[in-house]
């Protein structure tokens, strides 16, 4: 099946009575080329690009839940690459661009809407990072704007410019940063999965990984095992337990990271504004609520909900920067569970198991990277080979102490990201 | 959620700060090697369940405390004074 608009004013004047569901159920086979742990959006994407990029279509996605009921539901949509680390600025710049193309590619309305980023900045100093930061990203071919203080007047005159404490002396503008409708995501690798002959298997919860002579052989799942030469492990604030099954232990902590909605308003934003400095950031969706989110609970948890200080605490934010927000009303909070690393940045690697791969350490960062993520790992698994935009999301560079990505600068321990 | 310190009794969860996994209390000696720091420094068993963390008292008495804490209910069962957790080690 394939969506066109004629599709829907065909569907439209006959009662929607020729809709298909958008992916198959199949039950799992004794043995596959490759299995992927965990059915959210890097797991689909992967899924996706090993079988349109490499052939490999007896593959399965093995989910313990519903596709997409993790984190690609959790998040607060927002699509950018405006990284300033090398390792990290090619990688997102490489998500970007799969991003642009996402849609036609997939046959799939993902509501990709490069609305613009703005990233505030409130210092001398400030201005001269995110003067270096944007012409880092021109020089890779990406765009950035340095906005003074009279230019993000003009696109956003109801921030309070003379905060006492963070009054704005202006802004990074990435004009083809933005948002997308985040299960939408998900739902279109997998029907793009699906029909390249990708089974996806869920309410299948792995259960153990068996391991042979220091090679994966396959899986133990509630719906019985299953053999396959190659296991990926995508299952972000779960990577630690499903790591365990393969006797491993991660570089990754799991905090809960909240995110909130207003209920729906007339068009007030049309942009995506960040204030760095009160760990907040907003965006309208199409529905017309207002999205924001904030930092990390600060505490390890499995728990998706957060605590109210952390609540009160983005709220605040929210109200120094626009304190026109301050008469809607929140319509929801929620929370996912961030698979934290060391220095903030992700993994995508082999591991000391032949066959045996990992992605994870997302940290609250993981939306955007779905594209790319899938891409790279793909290319990992099928090729053997890193991706040359992944090759620094290397495993061991925290026991080497080489190649760390501390993108905030803040040091490679846990819990300062 | 409120801690329990030792020393204060009953307080916000505002006044105290995360450190992490309660593995500060057996630091490796410096002569260790590599694979030990390692483990030490960046490798976590993150379980979903009950774990011993350290918290400190910022706020408050400026205490180090090792909370017993589970990771998917956020249920506290119990809060020591690090010092004294240390001490029956016989890291202190």
């Amino acid at each position: 099946m394939r969506f066109s608009a004629l599709k829907i004013l065909k569907e439209g004047l006959t009662g929607n009575r020729g809709w298909a569901p958008h992916w198959r159920d199949p039950a799992p086979k004794p043995e596959y080329d490759a299995l992927i742990i965990g059915g959210g959006g890097h797991g689909l994407s992967t899924a996706y690009y090993l079988a349109s990029q490499h052939g490999m279509s007896n593959i399965a996605v093995l989910e313990k839940g519903y596709l997409g009921g993790g984190n690609i539901g959790r998040n607060t949509t927002i699509v950018r690459a405006n990284y300033g680390l090398p390792g990290n600025s090619e990688f997102y710049s490489h998500s970007l661009k799969l991003w642009e193309r996402l849609e036609e590619e997939l046959n799939y309305n993902v509501m990709h809407s490069q609305r613009g980023i703005v990233n505030l900045f409130h210092s001398d100093g400030a201005r001269d990072a995110a003067a270096r930061r944007g012409n880092a990203m021109i020089n890779q071919g990406d765009d950035a704007i340095l906005l003074d203080r009279a230019g993000v007047r003009r696109m956003l005159p109801f921030l309070d410019f003379d905060n006492a404490r963070f009054p704005i002396y202006g802004g990074l503008y990435h004009p083809r940063g933005g948002t997308a409708r985040h299960d939408a995501v998900a739902w279109g690798y997998a029907r793009g999965a699906d029909q390249r002959g990708v089974d996806l298997i869920q309410n299948c919860e792995v259960t153990g990984i068996d391991i042979e002579n220091g090679a994966v052989t396959g899986v133990q799942t509630t719906r019985g095992p299953i053999r396959a030469k190659k296991v990926a492990m995508i299952t972000a604030g779960r990577s630690g337990q499903v790591a365990a099954m393969a006797g491993m232990r991660l570089p990754i902590e799991s905090h809960v990271l909240q995110a909130f909605v207003t209920e729906g308003l007339k068009p007030v934003l049309d942009t995506v504004v960040t204030f760095g400095m009160g760990h907040f950031y907003i965006s309208q969706s199409d529905k017309g609520g207002l999205v924001f989110g904030g930092d990390i609970d600060m505490y390890a948890s499995y728990a998706q909900r957060g605590n109210l200080p952390t609540a009160e605490h983005v709220i605040e934010a929210g109200m120094a920067l626009m304190p026109m927000i301050g008469r809607a009303k929140l319509l929801r909070s929620w929370g996912g569970i961030m698979d934290m690393s060391p220095d903030g940045s992700p993994i995508i690697d082999r591991t000391h198991i032949d066959g045996l791969f990992l992605n994870t350490g997302w940290c609250y960062g993981g939306f955007k990277a779905v594209p790319a993520s899938g891409h790279c790992m793909a290319h990992l698994m099928a090729t053997g080979r890193p991706h040359e935009a992944a090759a620094r999301f290397r495993l061991d560079r925290f026991e080497t102490g080489q190649g760390l990505m501390d993108e905030e600068a803040t040091g490679s321990q846990h819990n300062l990201h | 959620m409120r801690l329990t310190c030792p020393l204060c009794g009953a307080r916000d969860r505002r006044e105290f700060t995360y450190q992490g996994e309660a593995v500060a209390l057996s630091r490796p000696d410096p002569d260790a090697g590599p694979e030990a720091w390692n483990t030490y420094l960046h490798l976590r068993e993150n379980p979903a369940g009950w774990r011993d963390e350290l918290w400190y008292h910022e706020q408050g008495c400026a205490a180090w405390l090792v909370v017993t804490r589970h990771t998917t209910t956020h249920e506290v069962r119990k809060v020591q004074l690090a010092r004294d957790v240390a001490k029956a080690e016989g890291t202190a």
